[in-house]
């Protein structure tokens, strides 16, 4: 319990290095476009393939289990629209995110640390956590959101072709659905969850590769950490921003 | 000068630094020798900062340095330059960007004077044509030297060197511990060398710092280091069967080992 209070306490004194005022915006500025390069460009691949069959099994899944005369079949494509919206684009590609971005971000701080890299950064004068983080940080909480734009659209697609192509929905009836009953405000819900989720894996896998002490092992068991403890978190807070954003 | 007093540090309560005190000359290269795990390393980490001691003072001229807050020590880090055991280098950036960085981080340079000064600090460590590599394509040897000319940059008034020889053939020990030695006198910097390599002891120390286990045994001159009456000094210095060679041709005496 102690060593639980102790690491809470080290996370949020971390943050308030990361969240000091940066020393040169320009520099910033340039760190973060690369960054949203490398953390949310790179994962468009991945966000979009995923999305995709995720969309294509939702529709599947909501037809082979809502079989029945009594329902319109252009449910199917209602459903899939706010299984996708609701829940799967943001927290399925936050998870996803979580093992593919959390992981990148602890190994390659975690690396720097254990090479002396971020002791040299404080050598020179440099806030190591704000240089390292702040970007990242940005960089996700900017770009996630349009991931989960992405992921949301392609899935849908994925739906539409998975239903019309096996024959269990008419294209005519997926796009009715998909329209029918549309509530504008689930886009915002999950554009806000996709905000603190990025928070959340960009912050706990920053943690865990900064202070990480020793060798390659233990960049690699902080990688580890990183992924697990971000999923954990994702999935703790999607349940009470559920409860906050749609009660 | 940088003055240490009584510092004392420990790990999970094992004491590493028990109590040392020393005085650096400054404008000279002093060493910090010992064997490995007596403490080198966690001397040179406190005196600049990047461990918290436990108790005790370092002083840089008439600064108290380990009671400034982040933004006091930046000032003073502003001015110190540091050459890590593997160098430390960013993996991320090429040679020409890892020597540049302190410049773009803390000078309103422009970008010709930032790059007149980058090939000026890699061509006084005798790097040529390497600018656009990356630190995964040079020889242990040339990082250093691309690590040293980071360390330059930015006119440094103290230069810290932990093991700057480990890893390297002794060819090239010779040529960077000639590099620290005569960017010392340049730069009139004040530098402090961790290391165990009794070559460099001979090659460029003024003013040598013994440390065993975590205390100061003895401190002096090069020349008094062969005559010291210090036990533990003298197992360490003629550990290698050269040395062992040297004292028993050479007519001095030498305490027993």
């Amino acid at each position: 319990m102690f060593r639980f209070l102790s690491e809470v306490g080290q996370y949020f004194i971390l943050l308030k290095k990361v969240l000091s005022k940066p020393e040169k915006a320009s520099i910033y500025y340039k760190q973060t476009m690369s960054e949203m390069v490398y953390l949310g460009l790179n994962s468009v691949g991945i966000i979009t393939i995923i999305s995709f069959f995720m969309g294509a099994v939702i529709t599947l899944q909501t037809a082979y289990n809502t079989e029945n005369p009594i329902y319109p079949t252009y449910l199917i494509g209602l459903g899939t629209r706010d299984s996708i919206l609701l829940e799967f684009s943001s927290t399925i590609t936050a998870l996803i995110l979580a093992g593919k971005v959390g992981s990148n971000i602890a190994s390659e701080i975690g690396t720097m640390r254990v090479t002396e890299q971020i002791d040299a950064l404080e050598i020179m004068g440099v806030n190591s956590a704000s240089y390292l983080i702040l970007p990242k940080l940005i960089a996700t909480l900017l770009f996630n959101p349009f991931l989960t734009i992405i992921s949301i659209n392609v899935g849908i697609i994925g739906g539409w072709i998975a239903g019309t192509s096996t024959g269990v929905i008419t294209s005519e009836d997926f796009i009715y659905g998909i329209q029918y009953a549309f509530i504008p405000y689930y886009v915002t819900y999950a554009i806000i969850k996709t905000i603190f989720f990025a928070f959340i894996i960009t912050s706990v896998s920053a943690y865990e590769g900064y202070y990480v002490q020793g060798g390659s092992l233990e960049v690699g068991r902080a990688s580890t950490k990183a992924v697990v403890y971000s999923s954990i978190l994702i999935l703790l807070f999607n349940v009470v921003l559920t409860q906050l954003l749609l009660s | 000068m940088i003055k240490v007093r009584n510092i004392n540090k420990s790990f999970n309560g094992n004491m590493v630094l028990d109590n040392i005190s020393v005085s650096f000359e400054p404008g000279k290269t002093n060493l910090i020798i010992g064997r490995s795990g007596s403490g080198k390393t966690v001397l040179l980490k406190s005196i600049v900062g990047l461990l918290d001691i436990d108790s005790g003072e370092i002083w840089y001229d008439n600064v108290l340095f380990n009671q400034l807050d982040f933004t006091g020590k930046k000032e003073i880090r502003k001015e110190m330059g540091m050459l890590f055991q593997g160098s430390a280098l960013f993996d991320s950036l090429t040679v020409e960007q890892n020597v540049r960085f302190p410049l773009d981080m803390f000078t309103e340079k422009s970008n010709e004077e930032k790059i007149d000064r980058v090939n000026s600090c890699l061509s006084r460590v005798g790097i040529v044509n390497a600018n656009a590599l990356f630190p995964a394509e040079l020889s242990g040897g040339m990082k250093k030297r691309v690590a040293i000319a980071r360390a330059i940059s930015l006119n440094p008034k103290y230069l810290f060197c932990d093991e700057p020889n480990s890893g390297l053939d002794p060819l090239t020990s010779i040529m960077i511990d000639d590099l620290i030695k005569e960017l010392t006198e340049e730069y009139s910097m004040t530098t402090i060398v961790n290391t165990h390599d009794m070559n460099s002891v001979m090659k460029i120390g003024e003013k040598i710092v013994f440390i065993s286990d975590g205390v100061k045994c003895w401190e002096g001159s090069k020349d008094e280091v062969l005559d010291s009456d210090c036990g533990t000094l003298n197992d360490f210095v003629f550990a290698n069967a050269l040395a062992k060679k040297l004292r028993k041709t050479d007519g001095k005496k030498y305490p027993a080992v």
